[in-house]
């Protein structure tokens, strides 16, 4: 994985000691609340309900085993013994005290780690497919792409107060497991003539009004990516409204204006920057990529012994093909039945960091779906890495199950939610567990928002929860038909909403109609595409 | 150490050593219809570009921020000077310390702020980088030219 030479640490450490002056002038009460708004924003310190929220970038989702330590020694030392990891595939503490966070933001920063643009209206962290480098099906690995852009939007001085929050992804697979279209610019690294180049997708978003991003220009040469992507960026800071922050996002932009309008407008921009010899040289895309090359793969056992039948169940589960066949990415999910989805402890980020470094190559991801992978674990090592996981409750086997469930943190965290997600999280968990109805439903992506803004991605659950605030009354709205892959879809909303409870029976309502209405290897999804919402609108309100 | 540049007028910052023009700015619109000013005002929603055709006969381009988290001002310098401009451009109004090293990438080389900097603050902000990573007008190189040995704007 990429490492820091001297010029990125130098910027890192640059930004520590800025932001610990920054932080030391609030304390002193120099700065009021409203000017250390902003410069705690930039540097990922959020005030919620109840404490500091620390945001930590883990770009492009990639980290090593020391890093993991470091994360569960930040845990211990300066929160409750926990984080929690988001569906930006970076990680959170909820318990921060504003005087600890220069400190924190130094122990982070002895291995190449930061908070920096992880909030604030500015390019956020990069994020990229958890199975980069590994997955059979990808042209290249993206992650190269994913960090030229990281070392672009880095303090870029042109884009620090854009009208809204931007978010990046880059895949290079046309399996999309970003999430890729719901971002505003998604990038995926495509092959035309033997050359290889970036496609632009620009515009897409979840939150109260979601969008698929369409498609801008099919084929952007490597020596031009930078240069492509500034002109996007100037486009919108000029022109994205900003008279209403709900209708300030880029994909208000591109919609008012039509993706042709806007479109012309970038390719307009971008005649013009490619005059001002901004790119940065190819040798530079050149130097990254050796630091995500392949590891030495040895050739093994490609089967494993099936006899337990448990650990048969979570290698069916949650493994993933590899690229090469003595191997398997094996997905540690953090979403035990009744647990906080994302969370994990101390103990557990140690635990998971020493069996990266045994087991993984030193590597692991953290998946927008708030688990963790390690991309490369040889076959032959599967029975005695799921034992160390089962006994450290880390062995769940529901990867994209319906107790796969993303939450984002709701009113128990959130000074925005509407609702509380997690406790609703853990009783669909719960319910499903037992007696065994999850078994039946096989893929089914369940996602819970607390509010509009849609951090629990909801408009992408095949089934999707909204919580909202209804005359002083939590009420959660479903929708269902929703989708982040390559078939991108937003969900539709099933009618009236409904209490904790009474949404609880209607996701064993609408399960039970796909088991009944489902055909010969459909999911939840396809047998919904095909019979459409009214039989499941039947089964809930008549 | 940087050299902070001082100046009268409410200007707190000025970078360069030409003599400063002696009379208001005017608005984009009263500029381009009529005015003989060297001196404009852009404000957040003006097209910086429409002063294109008249580079060569302005001194001075103020560019306000009502508010610091409006960035367009960053974009209207930035395209100044990349369409060769090389008078004054001012930032006024709601400039803040923390703002200043990126105003100065984009192009801006004077500073009228509506409530004066500390001077040890901006000292220690505009020194605060050693480096950058992205290619600007500002004659910076950045990190990825020079660790390829590629000099500015190549």
């Amino acid at each position: 994985m990429y490492q820091y030479d001297k010029y990125d640490q130098a910027m890192v450490d640059a930004r520590v000691a800025e932001f610990r002056d920054q932080a030391q002038r609030r304390l002193e009460g120099k700065l009021s609340e409203d000017q250390f708004k902003p410069l705690r924003l930039m540097n990922g310190l959020y005030l919620q309900l109840h404490a500091y929220m620390l945001r930590v970038a883990i770009p492009y989702g990639t980290l090593n085993s020391a890093q993991m330590h470091v994360l569960a020694d930040i845990a211990d030392k300066y929160d409750r013994g926990y984080g929690h990891f988001t569906t930006r595939q970076n990680i959170q503490y909820n318990w921060i005290k504003l005087e600890d966070a220069g400190d924190i933001l130094a122990d982070l920063a002895k291995v190449e780690m930061h908070a920096i643009q992880t909030s604030g209206n500015c390019i956020r962290n990069i994020s990229s497919d958890h199975f980069a480098g590994a997955a059979q099906d990808e042209l290249v690995d993206p992650r190269p792409y994913a960090e030229l852009l990281r070392q672009w939007s880095s303090f870029h001085p042109e884009f620090m107060y854009l009208p809204r929050k931007f978010k990046i992804a880059v895949i290079a697979s046309d399996t999309d497991r970003a999430a890729m279209r719901l971002h505003d610019i998604g990038i995926q690294i495509v092959e035309k003539d033997g050359e290889i180049g970036a496609s632009f997708y620009v515009g897409g978003g979840m939150g109260r009004t979601p969008m698929i991003a369409p498609n801008i220009r099919e084929f952007v040469p490597l020596d031009q990516l930078i240069t492509y992507s500034e002109a996007c960026l100037r486009v919108y800071n000029r022109y994205g409204r900003r008279d209403n922050k709900y209708k300030a996002r880029i994909k208000i932009l591109v919609h008012e204006l039509g993706a042709e309008e806007y479109t012309r407008q970038v390719e307009e921009e971008f005649a013009h920057l490619l005059e001002q010899g901004i790119e940065p040289p190819l040798a530079e895309l050149e130097r990254i990529k050796p630091y995500f090359a392949d590891p030495a793969f040895e050739d093994g056992a490609k089967t494993v012994d099936r006899s337990d039948p448990d650990f048969a169940l979570w290698v069916d589960r949650n493994t993933h093909r590899h690229k090469h066949d003595s191997y398997v990415s094996a997905v540690i999910s953090l979403k035990p039945v009744g647990g906080i989805p994302g969370d994990a402890t101390a103990e557990q980020m140690h635990l998971m960091a020493d069996l990266a470094k045994e087991y993984s190559f030193d590597e692991m991801r953290v998946m927008h779906t708030q688990n963790v992978v390690l991309p490369h674990v040889k076959i032959a090592d599967l029975h005695a890495l799921w034992t160390k996981l089962d006994a450290a409750d880390l062995g769940t086997p529901n990867l994209d199950q319906i107790g796969d469930i993303i939450a984002c943190p709701g009113l128990d965290y959130c000074s925005l939610a509407n609702a509380r997600s997690i406790p609703l999280a853990q009783k669909i968990s719960e319910r499903f567990a037992e007696g065994g109805k999850q078994d039946k439903l096989g893929e089914l992506k369940l996602k819970i928002s607390g509010c509009i803004n849609a951090c629990g991605h909801h408009h992408a659950g095949h089934i999707g929860i909204l919580g909202v605030d209804k005359k002083g009354v939590e009420n959660y709205q479903l929708s269902l038909g929703g989708s982040e892959a390559e078939d991108t879809a937003l969900g539709k909303i099933t009618g009236r909403g409904f209490d904790e409870e009474g949404v609880l029976n209607a996701v064993d309502t609408v399960t039970d109609v796909y088991l009944a209405k489902k055909e010969d290897g459909e999911r939840f999804l396809d047998t919904y595409n095909r019979i459409g919402m009214a039989p499941f609108k039947e089964a809930l309100y008549d | 150490m940087t050299d902070l540049g001082t100046s009268p007028d409410g200007v707190q910052f000025r970078f360069r050593d030409d003599e400063m023009v002696d009379h208001a700015s005017v608005t984009v619109d009263a500029f381009l219809e009529q005015s003989n000013s060297s001196a404009v005002r852009i404000e957040p929603g003006d097209d910086a570009r429409d002063l294109l055709p008249h580079l060569d006969r302005i001194a001075l381009v103020e560019v306000n921020f009502p508010v610091y988290g409006d960035g367009r001002g960053y974009s209207a310098a930035r395209v100044l000077r990349e369409e060769g401009y090389t008078g004054e451009i001012r930032a006024v109004g709601d400039v803040l310390v923390d703002q200043l090293n990126n105003m100065r990438r984009c192009g801006f080389d004077a500073f009228q702020p509506d409530v004066a900097m500390n001077e040890a603050d901006a000292q220690a902000a505009l020194d605060t980088w050693p480096e950058v990573y992205q290619a600007t007008t500002d004659g910076r190189n950045p990190i990825w030219n020079i660790r390829h040995g590629v000099g500015p704007n190549e």
